[in-house]
């Protein structure tokens, strides 16, 4: 790794890299029996999607536990950024909430010492996943924190947490990286060309992971295109119904091929665990209580297939939101970047107005709206789709 | 069944309570008008053991005869089934083995194994044809000597429900509380209203632009508890039907139509009527409407059955 360590790899983030940078020193001086002025218990790491907030906040859980402050290179850091580092936990809300019965198990956890010696680091991705009562939870325990404990909180924006949670932890603003910074990241790390790099960067829009999707993804890429032709294909009712009809589907097939390999290998797992398949005496009814169980892992499961769908949605919906804010660009003659095909994006500025464009950027918006807000998604999308139709 | 000897091993196969129960009745009463003393056990599975089985199926010291009801014979634990079959193959004059079986691919085995033993196969699957639910109210009244018409049975029916249960008992009580014929007029003092009305009815009422009956099959459905969100995705599969079936698509066949609206190809036809009454912008109105309103139902809103209740008004004036 280079001089800049475990914070190589944020993109276009000096001002947070410094920030974290002088806060791991402090820690390490605290550790020494200093005042470590310029270390606090609980941060919160927020910025738009992709911005790279969970990014940082490994890369800063690494500093942490590296004697070094962030070396890259040391035992502490790698297993840091491996995920296997013990002092470390990292909670991935999976489903489509986060409980108050995991929330308590997490704090007992995170209040016990660091076997390490250093720190005992907590990192949530996406609290705002965090229900009411899970927020409280953890609120108890940011406000009285064990000497030695850490949290990393990860949300979009600092208003997604409770203000009594927000108000006792220190600020951490990703900004949106640029489509340069995006690139060359991409020519680093992914080893695309230059020209994949900056077409990817541009479509991506700042959303790194997005970015490193489409440039090495095919798959990602025509799903993408896809989704770009539906502006030019609700030329009649039927064929807005039926784009409609396949964005949910691809969604649906993101979905099954994500959690259905998982699902089957959790249930049998779960199953083995209650003694399916062994011999002797007591196991069937063992084998029986599994049922309970296997209720709840199905129950998670669902929760999980759900939000997978949505998010494949909302992907699909934000490209689209991004194509008609390119229209209307090119239609009020604005100088930006594009972040969609030219030629496409004119020949729809070309047959509409910007209020049509306003509109149907409304209905592509009211439609994630809506999908978060439980709609049925072929629901939402058909009603976006029509009012693209009718514009 | 009196008169002729019992099978020794019956198998009464299918899901409809009523019909099981009445089989395993009947059965028992034969038996017993053959002996009186019979006596009827009824085994569970997870309840008892290879050893009760063989213990209540063997003869007994004193000859008395015995109905052994094996109940949800597809769930008894696999060591079972062999012991099962045994009896079956070679079962003993003293005692008649019903298993009742629920059909369906659990338990397939056994079920198999009895009936190539020469079981006695007794269906009762449930009924799921309104013809069929006619036919078991008019045999109801036979039962009881009684006489009604279709339309008679078709008044009971909609204002009852489908519940085989609940129909039996409206019988045996409109038998036993009135005298003479009986006709509309004796069901309508006792029963009104509708028991069961599906968000399609809705849907389909709204679609015809009948207002009126739109909204009133809408209280009914709310009123017999129909989830308002099944309201809300039955309109949503109407209008969704009407957008792509609604106009012929050149080039493809109308079952590749009908699949790709969700709809089954008998109800093209219809659908192309009500679409001259639809203009393409004023379906999409109506989508729009329809996924407001399924916000609403979900949380947004504070009253499901208001929003309901202006969605169809609006769907309604949506048309040309």
């Amino acid at each position: 790794m280079t001089a800049a360590g475990v914070f190589a790899d944020l993109v276009d983030q000096d001002a947070v890299v410094a920030d974290l940078r002088a806060a791991a020193l402090a820690a390490a001086d605290q550790l020494r029996g200093g005042p470590g002025t310029g270390m606090t218990h609980a941060w919160l790491f927020t910025g738009p999607p992709g911005s790279g907030r969970s990014s940082a906040a490994r890369a800063f859980a690494a500093a942490l536990q590296c004697p070094d402050a962030g070396c890259g290179h040391c035992d502490a850091c790698h297993q840091v950024l491996a995920g296997t580092h013990a002092d470390v936990r990292v909670v991935r809300p999976a489903g489509l909430s986060y409980g108050v019965k995991e929330t308590r198990s997490l704090v007992l956890r995170a209040s016990s010492s660091p076997t390490s010696g250093r720190f005992q680091v907590v990192l949530f991705e996406d609290a705002d996943r965090a229900t009411e009562a899970a927020a409280n939870a953890l609120l108890k325990a940011v406000e009285e924190p064990p000497p030695r404990t850490v949290w990393l909180l990860c949300t979009p924006a600092p208003e997604d947490l409770l203000v009594t949670i927000r108000s006792r932890c220190r600020l951490v603003r990703m900004r949106t990286p640029s489509n340069r910074a995006v690139a060359e990241l991409l020519v680093r790390r992914e080893g695309v060309d230059q020209r994949t790099a900056a077409e990817a960067a541009r479509a991506a829009q700042g959303h790194i992971g997005r970015a490193r999707r489409l440039a090495v993804d095919d798959e990602a890429r025509t799903r993408r295109l896809a989704v770009l032709d539906i502006p030019g294909q609700v030329d009649t009712l039927g064929s807005a119904m039926l784009a409609a009809a396949d964005l949910v589907q691809a969604a649906e097939r993101d979905a099954a091929s994500t959690s259905g390999e998982l699902d089957e290998a959790e249930r049998t797992a779960l199953r083995q665990a209650f003694g399916e398949g062994a011999t002797g005496k007591g196991v069937q009814k063992a084998v029986r209580g599994a049922a309970g169980a296997l209720k709840e892992l199905e129950d998670r499961q669902k929760s999980r297939a759900t939000r997978i769908k949505r998010d494949s949605l909302d992907l699909a919906l934000l490209d689209l939101a991004a194509f008609y804010r390119d229209v209307l660009a090119v239609q009020f003659g604005a100088d930006v970047e594009l972040s969609a095909d030219p030629a496409r994006v004119r020949a729809v500025a070309g047959a509409s107005s910007p209020e049509t464009t306003l509109r149907r950027l409304d209905a592509v918006m009211r439609c994630r709206r809506r999908i978060a807000a439980n709609v049925h998604p072929q629901i939402a999308a058909e009603a976006m789709t029509t009012a693209l139709f009718t514009g | 069944m009196s008169g002729a000897p019992v099978p020794a091993v019956c198998v009464v196969v299918g899901d409809e309570e009523l019909l099981v129960e009445r089989a395993v009745a009947r059965i028992a009463a034969a038996v017993r008008e053959e002996d009186p003393t019979t006596e009827v056990h009824e085994l569970a599975p997870g309840t008892f053991h290879p050893g009760q089985f063989a213990e209540l199926t063997s003869p007994s010291l004193f000859g008395e005869r015995r109905v052994v009801v094996l109940r949800a014979a597809q769930d008894i634990v696999k060591d079972m089934v062999p012991g099962v079959l045994a009896y079956a193959a070679d079962p003993a004059d003293t005692a008649v083995l019903v298993a009742v079986h629920a059909g369906g691919a659990k338990g397939k085995a056994l079920l198999d194994g009895l009936l190539k033993a020469g079981a006695h196969r007794i269906d009762c699957a449930k009924l799921t044809k309104p013809a069929e639910r006619l036919e078991f109210i008019r045999g109801e009244f036979q039962r009881e000597g009684r006489s009604v018409t279709r339309n008679v049975a078709q008044t009971i029916l909609d204002t009852v429900g489908s519940d085989l249960r609940e129909l039996a008992a409206v019988c045996a009580q409109l038998c036993a509380d009135t005298e003479g014929r009986i006709d509309e007029a004796a069901v309508a003092r006792y029963y009104t209203g509708k028991a069961e009305v599906s968000g399609f009815t809705v849907a389909d009422r709204a679609l015809e632009g009948n207002l009126p009956d739109a909204l009133e099959q809408l209280r009914w459905a709310l009123a017999i508890g129909t989830s308002p969100v099944l309201i809300t995705s039955a309109l949503a599969r109407s209008l969704r039907g009407l957008a792509i079936a609604g106009q012929p698509i050149r080039g493809v066949g109308e079952g590749e139509v009908a699949k790709r609206a969700g709809v089954p190809p008998w109800k093209i036809k219809s659908i192309r009527q009500q679409a001259r009454h639809w203009t393409a912008h004023g379906i999409a109105h109506a989508i729009a409407v329809v996924a407001e309103t399924d916000a609403q139902v979900k949380g947004a809103g504070t009253d499901p059955a208001y929003a309901l209740e202006r969605a169809i008004t609006a769907i309604v004036a949506a048309r040309r």
